[in-house]
């Protein structure tokens, strides 16, 4: 049963993962990059947690060994990291580049240059 | 080895070819904030691929070492940030 629920979660991990690695090669600009890769990989990375918290989760409650209770919480500890720092490092990249002076392609408007002019 | 070791190693190898094609934009990208979020693209990788390879091999160390290094990876994207935007002032 719950190893049907780790297939699946890893799965969904990997084709995420796959997904913001090759949207990172395909699109036009910085900001679509950025835009693929931090949020689908974050996605895809909560997901293989997922699974491995799920994982060590029922070899505890089957051998009842300490040890996957740590690797438990310790991959919790860690998603939480991945969680919260990778948005704010996604805005850092995004907000140094526009000050860099990049533009998107083909933008039809820029509305935090407008703003700033005032 | 126990049963479960290839369950977890596959998906770390998988991700470490994604690692590869992160890669090829961070060579060819033509700007340098480009080449930044291919870094960090990387960074989230590596993290994902350490807590698989943790689970894999039953090491609890491991993943310690994957919360140091989604820490310090994310310091490093920071800095580098920082760098750009005040480069972008002068």
């Amino acid at each position: 049963m719950w190893l049907i629920i780790l297939y699946i979660f890893l799965g969904i991990g990997v084709f995420f993962n796959c997904l913001g690695s090759v949207g990172l090669l395909r699109f036009p600009d910085v900001y679509t990059r950025l835009h693929a890769a931090t949020k689908a990989t974050t996605f895809g990375s909560i997901f293989t947690s997922l699974a491995v918290i799920a994982y060590s989760f029922s070899r505890w409650n089957a051998c009842g060994d300490s040890k996957f209770r740590v690797l438990a919480l310790h991959t919790i500890v860690a998603l939480v990291c991945l969680v919260i720092t990778n948005p704010t490092g996604a805005h850092a990249i995004a907000r140094a580049a526009h000050r860099s002076g990049i533009m998107p392609k083909q933008a039809v408007i820029d509305e935090l240059k407008e703003a700033k002019l005032k | 080895m126990n049963e479960f070791f290839k369950i977890f190693i596959i998906p770390g190898g998988l991700l470490l070819l994604f690692m590869f094609l992160s890669l090829i934009r961070l060579i060819l990208g033509p700007t340098t904030p480009d080449r930044i979020v291919a870094l960090d693209t990387i960074n989230t990788l590596v993290v994902a691929g350490m807590i698989l390879v943790g689970a894999a091999y039953e090491e609890v160390i491991y993943i310690d070492v994957a919360i140091v290094y989604a820490l310090l990876s994310y310091i490093g994207t920071l800095y580098v940030a920082k760098y750009l935007e005040g480069e972008a002032k002068k």
